[in-house]
């Protein structure tokens, strides 16, 4: 299976080693990855915030970096669920494009976010990492009410050899991100922000894990500021990890 | 005056949502305030625990939104058909019918339709649509109190307060300020009346009996309006509807237009989707439906007033008309996490939530700085459109509608950050030059990695949470630097990436263990 891996803008330029992780991973299963290196952005920010006419130029972007491959891999379902249900809208609508859209329709359901491509496509969930931490997982709403990713990124986290996975209390609430929402309404996304962190300190984890680094940015701002003690982590990284043990 | 009481209001002046300020400003009030977060967060917990578990009790949830989403759907097709018909048979079953451009019309023809029946007082069952034009301030000048005789809009009306909720208008205030709200503006109230909701309850029940019998006009809205057979229907749960609707011999409904349903038949959907959606429950107590008048039983005179106010021009909109599809249940409001901390009167509107978001600034426009903001108001985690039983996208129509707001600006200082964002993620080089630039910033981060404070706009991050120190090397340069590809050297048509040249690549490539515990260490590092 010829795998791309779109590592998305976010990850690319803060958080290298979940990318790297996501190499190791699926070459540690077998797989070879290539990472073209044309990608830029999916145009998330762009989209969500009003501003469609600049997102199309990373529509096509995207489009003309991952046609040909089989399988697109991201470690965000956040930017998985853009490319699949709003470039086809960007695409058709704001750039009238007939000619892009179809290639959009041939790519964008190609694109898998790590956790259900594991488990889905590539039908695993022992996927042979150590990690002795006791962790918890934070459902990332796009994950979860996008991408439908349900119980596999918990399926694969039980999996792992050393790893005590502990319950978030209202796991399932949004922890106030919302890409600008968090700048634009900084109140109400702090306050949101203080409840999950709350959770995650109930929990008694020593780390969170979650399949999107932007949530991931935010969850763990807050626990840095407030001097925790408690770590963020992205799932791909305890999920590479330790593969000696 | 609107008041029940005689209680002067201190300065006069009835309760407005006119001059609201944006939603950010609004909101940050709103969290900084203990007691309404608690008020909120229980209620809401309470209300959205109760929903799902009425919800599951159904095998064809799902099946019968989809239906209550196609019904509406085609209605708002055929809109003008059906609005014909529900005239043409209500006007047969000897009701009249009267058509408002917009608020200000609507509330004219009530006064007038008040005016003629000699009343100086209505009884008001719980209305959104005279919420949204008005109607009781309206009322107030021409002379005609309107006494509201839903329990939680009674609160809301005795407290001088505007509406924050859909279903449960005083969902913002507890049983003790109830109490004491109602000890110090209901006069019939018992002198030792406590803070216990059942001896509240039959306090304001007290209270309003004797309104109910001396109304001669009635006003209410609409839960659905059957075309097929000009029949109205008000979905209930206290009985102070059912009142209003049979005791006077006037009753007024003010219906916004996308209330009809084609056919009676429709009301099984209907029926299932909004009690469980709105109160958890399986039906409602009271359901009161009426063709036009019956002599000898309920009122002498039906007058039905149909509302656009917005709607049509909403309708026009092939995305932003799914918000007409609407049925007030407010299950959005209650599973949204915007709406827990920032309470309803944020939202600068008798519309608060997600529905409130995409619907005021349809309704109004984008002009005031509070329905400007409106679309912006949330988190897009998507909860609402979860629950909404009729399938509305808020998510979408939100981002939707924040194009429509940013393309209305005309000068936007933002429009010139996302244009220069966009020219740079737009194009790998550009995106590797900026990340080496970001890279060269890592001394301004603190020990720990991490940065505590920067400036405005982004100011609004690092108020309450440090931001992340940028890596020394960017992903794409490591794998430029490792896998052997020229940095952002992509262009489509070459073979992209190097992952067929990787020595011998497969469970034991070379690389990995290396990588392996980079990747550890990275966690540390993305938390600091």
């Amino acid at each position: 299976m010829r795998i791309g891996l779109f590592v998305t803008c976010l990850t690319d330029t803060l958080f290298p080693d979940t990318g790297k992780a996501v190499v190791t991973l699926l070459e540690r299963l077998g797989h070879q990855v290539e990472f073209p290196m044309s990608q830029s952005c999916c145009g998330q920010m762009h989209f969500n915030t009003g501003y469609r006419r600049e997102a199309v130029p990373m529509v096509r972007g995207f489009t003309q970096a991952f046609e040909g491959y089989e399988a697109i891999v991201t470690p965000s379902a956040s930017c998985a669920a853009m490319v699949r249900e709003y470039h086809p809208v960007l695409a058709a609508g704001e750039a009238r494009d007939a000619a892009l859209a179809r290639r959009v329709a041939e790519v964008a359901p190609r694109v898998h976010d790590l956790a259900t491509f594991l488990t889905g496509v590539l039908g695993v969930t022992d996927v042979g990492a150590y990690f002795p931490h006791r962790v918890t997982y934070h459902p990332t709403c796009h994950s979860l009410r996008m991408m439908h990713v349900g119980d596999a990124p918990l399926r694969l986290l039980r999996d792992v050899r050393g790893l005590e996975l502990v319950d978030l209390p209202d796991a399932e609430t949004c922890c106030g991100f919302g890409g600008t929402f968090a700048v634009k309404n900084p109140d109400v996304s702090a306050a949101m922000c203080a409840d999950k962190v709350a959770a995650i300190r109930q929990s008694r984890a020593e780390v969170v894990c979650a399949g999107d680094n932007s949530c991931l940015m935010h969850i763990g701002g807050a626990l840095s500021r407030m001097r925790t003690g408690v770590r963020t982590m992205h799932l791909a990284e305890i999920l590479a990890s330790g593969q000696g043990g | 005056m609107t008041r029940v009481t005689g209680t002067p209001t201190p300065t006069g002046a009835m309760p407005t949502y006119l001059g609201m300020p944006a939603f950010p400003d609004a909101a940050r009030k709103a969290v900084a305030n203990s007691q309404l977060r608690r008020n909120l967060t229980h209620a809401t917990t309470a209300i959205r625990t109760k929903r799902a578990k009425a919800v599951a009790e159904l095998d064809d949830w799902e099946a019968l939104r989809q239906a209550g989403k196609a019904i509406k759907d085609h209605t708002l097709a055929n809109l003008g058909t059906y609005l014909t018909r529900l005239e043409e048979n209500v006007t047969k079953a000897g009701g009249h019918v009267h058509w408002a451009r917009d608020a200000a019309e609507a509330n004219a023809i009530v006064i007038e339709l008040v005016k003629r029946s000699g009343a100086r007082k209505v009884v008001k069952v719980k209305s959104m649509a005279t919420q949204e034009t008005g109607l009781n301030e309206a009322l107030a000048e021409g002379g005609i109190s309107a006494i509201e005789t839903d329990l939680a809009e009674l609160i809301v009306q005795l407290g001088d307060d505007l509406p924050s909720h859909i279903l449960v208008p005083a969902i913002h205030r507890n049983r003790a300020e109830i109490g004491d709200l109602f000890r110090r503006t209901m006069p019939d109230a018992p002198a030792d009346l406590t803070d216990d909701p059942p001896r509240l309850a039959g306090a304001a029940r007290a209270h309003l009996r004797s309104e109910f019998l001396s109304a001669a006009v009635g006003i209410c809205g609409a839960n659905f309006a059957v075309a097929d057979t000009g029949s109205l229907v008000v979905v209930e749960s206290e009985g102070n509807g059912r009142m209003c609707l049979t005791l006077p011999k006037t009753l007024i409904c003010v219906a916004g237009v996308e209330k009809v349903l084609p056919a009676w038949r429709d009301l099984e959907v209907f029926l299932a989707l909004l009690p469980r959606s709105s109160t958890a429950e399986r039906m409602n107590p009271y359901t009161t439906i009426w063709s036009g008048v019956t002599p000898g039983d309920g009122p002498e005179s039906f007058h039905l007033v149909l509302l656009d106010n917005g709607r049509t021009a909403t309708l026009a909109d092939e995305t932003g008309r799914q918000a007409l599809r609407c049925i007030r249940c407010s299950a959005c409001l209650n599973v949204c996490p915007v709406y827990e901390r920032a309470g309803g009167h944020a939202y600068g509107s008798p519309y608060p939530g997600p529905i409130g978001a995409i619907l005021s600034p349809q309704l109004r426009g984008v002009t005031s700085p509070a329905d400007a903001s409106l679309p912006f108001a949330s988190s897009l985690c998507g909860a609402c459109y979860e629950v909404c039983p009729v399938a509305i996208n808020i998510p979408e129509a939100l981002v939707y509608l924040r194009a429509r707001s940013v393309e209305s600006k005309k000068r936007y200082p933002e429009r010139a950050v996302f244009k220069l964002s966009a020219y740079l993620l737009s194009d790998a080089r550009r995106l590797a030059a900026a990340q080496r630039a970001v890279a060269a910033s890592r001394h301004v981060a603190g020990r720990g990695g991490r940065i505590r404070r920067l400036p405005p706009p982004l100011s609004g991050w690092t108020d309450t949470r440090d931001a992340p120190a940028p890596p020394r090397e960017s992903f794409r340069a490591w794998w430029a630097r490792t896998r052997g590809s020229a940095p952002a050297a992509g262009r489509a048509g070459q073979p992209p990436g190097v992952g067929a040249d990787a020595p011998a690549a497969g469970p034991a490539s070379q690389s990995a263990p290396g990588v392996g515990s980079d990747a550890t260490d990275a966690g540390t590092g993305a938390a600091g």
